[in-house]
This record gives C-alpha cells, structure tokens and sequence, in this order.
C-alpha cells in the first residue's frame, strides 16, 4: 500500500468490492453517452459553420430586373462584360434560362417555363476580397450598365442560420461542460458514501499509518477505472448513434445538413471523452477522499 | 518472531535506556463532559514491560489511545519517541503509528481480508516490497499458531483465533511500542499465559510493552513487569510513590 502509481492485487483487495454496487459504472456510461452526443452535436454544427462560411464568403448574385426582355438581355451581357473587367473578381457565372425555370418550379410550376413570363436574370459572382470598398466598385460597375440590377451578398441572407449554429455550437459546449461538472459532483458523492462504506477498514488502515494520499490512491483507482469502463461504453454507444444520425442526414440531401460532419481530428476528440472523464473523476475523488480524511485525526 | 531464547538481561538492560513516553499533567474531557483522565503523570522506560489496571471505565482504553495517538488529550503534554505528540502535525502522525504496535480490544481486524492480508497490512502501509512480505507473515502465522488458518477469514476465526491474529498483526512490524487492551479477554487461561509470553518474547527484543488488563492473575507472570493503576480517571499516585518507572529503593 506505498505510494505508487498501480496499486498491488493486494492495496486492491483493501477495499471490499464486493460490497460496492457497480451503478458508478453505469452511471457513467449514460453521463459519457449524453456528453459525446452534445460534443458531436457541437463540433459538427461548427464543422457545418465553417463550411457554411466558407462557402459564402466573398459570393454575392446581381439579379437584372429589367421587364423588357431585350433590355435585360442586353444589360445582362453588359453586366458580365464589365464584372470580368474588374480584378477583385474572380469567377462570373450568368445563370441559364433552363436552371431558373428549375429554381422557380417548386413556386410557378411549369408556368416557370412560359418564354412570356418575365423573370429576372441572374448572375453569380466570387469575389477575392469581401470588404467593403470591394463590393462598393462592384456595384458601381454593375449600376453603370444596368441600372435596375441588385446585388445580394449570399451572407447577409445566411446570417441567421450562421448565428443558430454557432448558437448551437455554444449551448452544446456548454452542455459538456456541464455534463463534465456533474460527473465531478457524482464522483464525489460517490467517493464519500465509499468512505463511509470503509470506514471501519480506513481507521484501521490509519492507525497502522497509512496516509492519507494512500487512503485516497484506493478510492481514486477504483472510481477512476468505473468511469473508463463506464465512459467507454457510452461513448461507444454515442458514437454509434452519431453514425446512425450522420447517415440519416446524408439521406436528406440537404447541402446545409450534410455539412454536420465529423472529421477526424473530432472523432479522435470524442474518443478521449472517457479518458479525460476518468482524469476529472480522479481528481474529483482525491479531493473528496483527502479532504474527509482531513477532518478525522 | 526470532530469539525467543533465554531472558537476554544484558540486552533488556541495555534497551531499558530513555523514556520512551512521557506524560505530564495530561487530562482527557469527551465533549463538555467531566474529564476522562485527570493529572495523569508517568513515564515509560524504553524497552520495559508495563501492566495498566484498573476496574472497568477507570480509562485504561482512553489512556491507550493517547498512546498510540488515536486521540489528543485536552490538556497536559506528552512526549513520544523524544517529540511533542500533543503539537505533532497530522502529516507525521503515521510516521509514529508505524512505531507503535496496537492490539484493539475489538481486535479490528478488517473482515474481508483473510488472516495472512491482516497480519500482513502494517507491511504493505510501512511500502514494504510483496516478495519480502511472504516470509515474515508465515513466521508470524507459526508465530501464533495459525498457519493452518492463513486463508480463513475473521467471520470464520474464533475468538482466540481473531485474538491471535490481531497480535500477529500488531507485532509483525517490529514497533518500538506494542499497545495492547485487554489482549487475553476473549481467551482461555491457557491461551492467555501463551500470548503473554509472545508479548515477554518480544519484549525481550527491546519492545516497550504496554497491556491494560484487569486481569489479576496475569500480573504476576512477567519478572520485572511495571504495574500503572488507573481509577475513576487518575492514576493511583497521590503521593507520586507509583510513578513509573517505580522508584527504586534507597
């Protein structure tokens, strides 16, 4: 029972085991199982953000809304010849009269169709640069040779969905941590009604000299062990369903939910929850344990 | 247990050298009640065999647990092993437990462990490695007759097995002091006068023996054994002429 990192069979037989439930176990593969699926939840809809961001950035569409067809056609072509001109432009694309009509058909119909109807035209533009004196030329350009154009920075109208996510990425986090704090509050819980299970081995054990590190190194060991085996088995569990989850939104073919994706560096993240659970329970434990046996002589 | 020879008077002169506890004026109160121990002054001779007596609730049990440190007295001083034990930190308190050997009246042995983890734990908190564990357990065991029994648990112990284990336990360290109350309640007369003599036997070896019995008839069993007196909380020395050691005749 020295002080040392890995107690002997025989420190371990110290602690009569058989005498404590093992619910520490269970209990803490249903604390992991919820912490990992807010972890993944976090990370993925910061992944899913990231993406979003950068997809966005710098993209901008000048719809022409001009009623006249020949009119608009004509500034439409005028619009692209002078946004190719400028530097901090990087890609022009006008968006065809066929993938309109496919835009508008969940609204018009196949009324979208109809030659007659007048729909404004599109162009997509990328920008090298976002700032302000960047989309200022731009859209000095674009007014010179159509002046009923608008411009649209794809940002501003994803801005709310960027700050849900991030929203979400936050109250996720916060939700680990606080999945991390009740873990330390039931470890603790757990350490002292263990201390009062032993009482009577640890008085013995006291007054044949054993300190209190040596007391508390029985205790840590065991809860430390409860919340690897317990928080492997819930992180296992939990990654699971993030696969079932990951697979389901794939499923939808949704481009903004198909950004919720794990990368690896967020896999091997999550992977490490039980060890770092079991870290915190260790300290919890010593805490705990150390500081009852301060009060006793 | 080795050199259970023949009384060793030189060595046993020789260990009988300083005092090894010393109490002054040491009183004992259990919450605002009246004190337990009253004005209690003595001192043990390092390697000398004493008998603490006195009816049931005179506090024998109180005086022991001040000695092996399980209780601070409310007043008084008390040295042990040369130190202050009454300021000594909580951290080096089980630095001087593992100096002192104690056999609790309840024995305390811990019940899911079999007899040879128990006799074994003083070694493995003292951090001694396990393959020196083995050797000194099994002579222990022999020790007390009870090899037969090193698996057994103390639910399955009888009494006197429990009794002997305890001791086995209290000893198997070697301490400098060996505390024991009432360590022959639970036993026969015959098996009483054998553990008495384990007590002599380790005495002989330079161990301070300290046994609260009220058991007259032991008393007499050990040559040379100091006898400390205790009533109603106060050791029987009005006039300081039992102070112990005795003092010796002019």
């Amino acid at each position: 029972m020295a002080v040392k990192l890995v107690p002997s069979a025989a420190d371990r037989r110290l602690l009569d085991e058989s005498r404590g439930t093992r619910a520490m176990t269970w209990i803490m593969a249903i604390m992991l199982f919820l912490t990992v699926l807010a972890g993944a939840l976090g990370l993925g809809t910061r992944s899913a953000a990231v993406l979003l961001g950068r997809q966005l950035a710098g993209r901008l569409t000048v719809q022409i809304v001009e009623p006249v067809e020949a009119q608009r056609s004509a500034q439409t072509t005028a619009a692209v010849a002078a946004l190719r001109r400028l530097p901090e432009v990087t890609r022009v694309r006008e968006v065809d009269r066929a993938e309109l009509t496919s835009l508008l058909r969940p609204w018009l119909g196949s009324d979208g169709a109809d030659p007659d109807l007048p729909i404004p035209a599109l162009i997509d533009v990328d920008l090298g640069s976002t700032s302000d004196a960047t989309l200022a030329r731009v859209a000095r350009a674009v007014a010179a040779v159509a002046p009923t154009a608008r411009l649209d920075r794809q940002e501003s109208w994803m801005s709310p969905v960027a700050d849900f996510m991030t929203m979400v990425t936050g109250l996720a986090f916060a939700l680990v941590m606080l999945m991390a704090a009740a873990t330390a509050a039931v470890v603790i819980l757990a350490a002292r009604a263990g201390l009062e299970t032993h009482r009577d081995t640890i008085e013995v054990l006291h007054m044949l000299g054993s300190t209190d590190v040596q007391v508390s190194r029985l205790f840590q060991r065991r809860i430390a062990l409860d919340t690897f085996f317990g928080g492997v088995l819930g992180t296992v569990l939990a990654g699971g369903m993030v696969v079932l989850i990951g697979m389901q939104l794939r499923a939808l073919g949704s481009d903004l939910l198909s950004g919720l994706t794990l990368g690896t560096g967020d896999w091997l993240l999550l992977a490490l929850m039980p060890v770092a659970f079991a870290l915190l329970a260790t300290l919890a434990a010593r805490a705990a344990v150390t500081g009852a046996l301060g009060r006793i002589l | 247990m080795t050199g259970q020879g023949q009384y060793d008077f030189k060595k046993r002169a020789s260990a009988v050298m300083a005092n090894i506890v010393q109490f002054e004026n040491v009183g004992l109160r259990y919450g605002t009640g009246q004190e337990t121990l009253s004005d209690i002054s003595f001192t043990l001779a390092s390697g000398s065999f004493y008998f603490l007596t006195g009816a049931s609730g005179a506090g024998k049990t109180s005086l022991l647990k001040l000695l092996y440190l399980a209780q601070r007295p409310t007043r008084g001083l008390i040295r042990l092993f040369g130190e202050d034990a009454v300021t000594l930190p909580r951290k080096r308190l089980p630095g001087f437990r593992r100096r002192i050997g104690v056999v609790f009246q309840d024995f305390r042995l811990v019940p899911h462990l079999s007899a040879y983890d128990n006799i074994a734990l003083p070694l493995r908190v003292s951090g001694v490695p396990e393959s020196d564990i083995e050797a000194p357990v099994r002579e222990m065991l022999a020790w007390v007759g009870l090899t037969e029994r090193a698996k057994a648990k103390p639910p399955t112990l009888s009494g006197g097995e429990q009794q002997r284990v305890a001791i086995a336990r209290a000893v198997i360290g070697r301490p400098e002091m060996l505390v024991a109350d009432e360590p022959t309640g639970n036993v026969d007369p015959d098996m009483a006068e054998r553990l008495l003599h384990l007590f002599d036997s380790l005495n002989r070896l330079g161990t301070t023996v300290v046994v609260a019995t009220h058991d007259f008839h032991l008393l007499g069993r050990i040559p040379n054994a100091h006898m400390m007196r205790l009533d109603s909380g106060k050791l029987l020395d009005p006039t300081g002429s039992l102070r112990f050691p005795p003092p010796k005749p002019a």
